[in-house]
């Protein structure tokens, strides 16, 4: 334990731990079990109602709630950042209901929820990261229709959004989607990744982390597990590529990350930072120590 | 630089404080009971026990209190408390036939065995504010008369199917799927979708109803017969091997009667369309009543070209705790996602430009 890591809250004993039933939580991890054994597979769940709003993140809480244990240090992250209202909210209902241990850092983590962003620093065999999945079903904008899409899964028949990238290059010259970038899993099944935006996308392939998928309002749980082929869609002429910036984050300097925009005045004065804030503030502490030796 | 995300945890607290400053109010005022809530506003404790799926007076009460009387807020609230409960048996089916009336009445027949009764309703009320409530106003109450007794009160539809001029509806036998505990999985069997339905928004189900009535999937309705009354509800423990009463709950129960089927085989005959709301909740039966008809569409082999009778657009949207959650979750951040659309369309109108150039 460190500064980073907030000491062992008390345990809220009104509530079972980690807030869901014993039995609700057996129902999750045989529907996990089910995702993680056909990879990129949707598996509908009895999804429960949380205490928070569908689409803030139940999903991703009622997968955290069902792998936690009372050792499991927990990060919760959102845009990146462990500090954004909800990410604080999600880790505080964790730290009440379950108590245990949570974490900024994002190597001392077991497991980390999160919205939106992969965290930058590389991930590692023990962790697991827990996604908050809005859409789970990667075609639902192009076949509103679950009974159709769940098919065409079936059916491994993903024509439909070959050509919806296609008509995209025809339409504007490049794919025209910068998050959700839809994926193929282990060579078979096409996923959602959830909105991560696509600079996330590479991180994804061969993890060595288990990445697990929840989605709470739509009731499906999905899975990667580590060292999984995933591969984003795209066409040998239009190779997929991911985002990157002219310029660096304003506070630590990285040219690597995904920056988020700020704007600062009235006229758009811009400045870029990190999205993921620990890797931003471990940068910072680095070079506050490298400039502590340089000048001794 | 960090003001936009730093500080969550603070605002977190003190947004709390604001709202509970908000919900009490002028503290000159004294503070309203759960108990006046639940005696005063029984239509909205009745939506909220509905869209609930629980039925708790006390629990909408406190609810609809807790939620400043958004009644979203406060269906959420008794749905969020619902599901911690244990199951400990499922009920004997309710005997609506049974119900000690304190409304009923029907569209399609004059009279009819037991009679007309209306009830406390406002259909004949003139929408008139009633300045004296604004003062105390004096509460006269009704005049029961002692003697008065119920007449029994068949179900009109019985009466209708007796003669098989509607189609009958008879219990296959299956088990009844619980949509809390596993989700629904399309097609839907008619048990789900009238499980999706009774907790749906209200509103949502008036709009699609009447839809239908505007010839969106028009299916020709009549108000067979509303009933809003007590009924008692039985469980049948397994150690015990026969039915005990466990208490009794206000319901409304409404039936339509459809337009006709048939064909050269088979006579032609009414269909109907069935809702049933917790307490005194009669627009949200009816609207209920009206969508699970036009839901019915493909039994009857009809076409199916409308919003109000596509299974999957109705079910998956009908619930308003699920729609609240998804459209209030715009006010997230979505800085990232927002970031890579300005990177594309940046990057989109860069080409545009060159190609304009030369």
């Amino acid at each position: 334990m460190n500064a980073y890591q907030q000491a062992q809250p008390q345990r809220d004993e009104a509530y079972n731990f980690a807030y869901l039933d014993e039995q609700t939580k057996r129902m999750i991890r045989r529907g996990l079990l089910k995702a993680v054994a056909i990879p990129g597979y949707q598996v509908p769940f009895g999804g429960r109602e949380m205490p928070l709003p569908y689409g803030w993140g139940t999903g991703g809480m009622q997968v955290t709630a069902a792998i936690l244990g009372a050792e499991d240090v927990l990060k919760v992250i959102d845009q990146g950042a462990d500090d954004t209202t909800n990410a604080v909210s999600i880790r505080r209902f964790f730290a009440r209901t379950a108590g245990v241990a949570t974490t900024e850092r994002t190597p001392e983590a077991t497991v980390i929820q999160t919205r939106h962003r992969i965290p930058e620093t590389p991930l590692h065999a023990d962790q697991i990261l827990v996604y908050q999945v809005p859409i789970p079903e990667p075609l639902r904008f192009i076949e509103p229709s679950e009974t159709e899409t769940r098919t065409m899964h079936a059916l491994d028949d993903y024509g439909v959004m070959h050509v919806k990238l296609y008509e995209d290059i025809a339409t504007f010259g490049h794919i025209a989607t910068s998050y959700a970038y839809p994926v193929m899993v282990d060579e078979r099944y096409v996923m959602d990744p959830s909105p991560i935006p696509k600079f996330d996308n590479p991180k994804l392939d061969m993890s060595p982390a288990l990445m697990l998928f929840g989605a709470g309002r739509e009731k499906r749980l999905y899975a990667v597990p580590p060292f999984t082929r995933v591969v984003s869609l795209d066409f040998e002429d239009h190779p997929f590529q991911i985002q990157h910036w002219e310029q660096s984050c304003a506070i630590c300097g990285s040219e690597h990350s995904f920056l988020d925009e700020l704007i600062l005045d009235d006229s758009g004065t811009q400045s870029f930072v990190c999205s993921d804030t620990d890797y931003c503030a471990q940068r910072v502490l680095e070079q506050q120590g490298q400039q502590q030796e340089t000048g001794q | 630089m960090y003001v936009a995300v730093k500080g969550g945890e603070q605002a977190i607290d003190n947004a709390h404080s604001l709202l509970a400053q908000k919900r009490r109010g002028d503290t000159s005022i004294s503070e309203l009971t759960v108990e006046q809530i639940r005696q005063q506003l029984p239509l909205a404790v009745a939506r909220v026990m509905t869209e609930g799926s629980l039925y708790d007076e006390q629990l909408a009460a406190l609810a609809i209190k807790q939620a400043a009387g958004d009644m979203i807020e406060a269906i959420f609230l008794l749905r969020a408390y619902r599901t911690t409960l244990p199951r400990f048996s499922a009920s004997v089916p309710i005997d609506t036939s049974d119900m000690q009336l304190n409304r009923r009445l029907s569209a399609t027949f004059k009279d009819l065995p037991g009679g007309q009764l209306l009830g406390p309703t406002f259909d004949y009320t003139h929408r008139l504010l009633d300045f004296s409530l604004l003062a105390d106003g004096q509460y006269p109450g009704p005049q029961p008369q002692a003697e008065a007794t119920l007449e029994p009160c068949p179900r009109v539809l019985g009466l209708l199917a007796k003669e098989g001029l509607i189609k009958n509806e008879a219990d296959n036998a299956e088990a009844v799927p619980d949509i809390t505990r596993d989700p629904v999985e399309y097609p839907a069997s008619r048990a789900q979708r009238l499980q999706a339905l009774a907790r749906g928004d209200e509103g949502f189900l008036l709009a699609l109803s009447y839809s239908t009535q505007r010839g969106y999937g028009r299916n020709h309705p009549f108000a067979g017969e509303i009933r809003i009354g007590e009924v008692e509800v039985w469980i049948e423990p397994e150690e015990l091997g026969f039915p005990i009463a466990i208490g009794g709950i206000e319901v409304t129960e409404c039936e339509m009667i459809n337009q006709f089927v048939g064909s050269g085989s088979e006579p032609a005959q009414f269909t109907r369309g069935y809702g049933l709301a917790f307490g005194h909740a009669e627009r949200k039966a009816m609207a209920m009543a009206l969508v699970d008809r036009s839901l019915r569409a493909e039994e009857f082999n009809e076409d199916i070209q409308s919003p109000a009778q596509q299974e999957e657009f109705v079910l998956a949207h009908c619930d308003n705790v699920e729609a609240a959650g998804f459209v209030s979750h715009l006010k997230l951040p979505h800085y990232v996602d927002f970031q890579s659309e300005l990177e594309l369309i940046r990057k989109l109108r860069a080409s545009t430009h060159q190609e304009a150039k030369p």
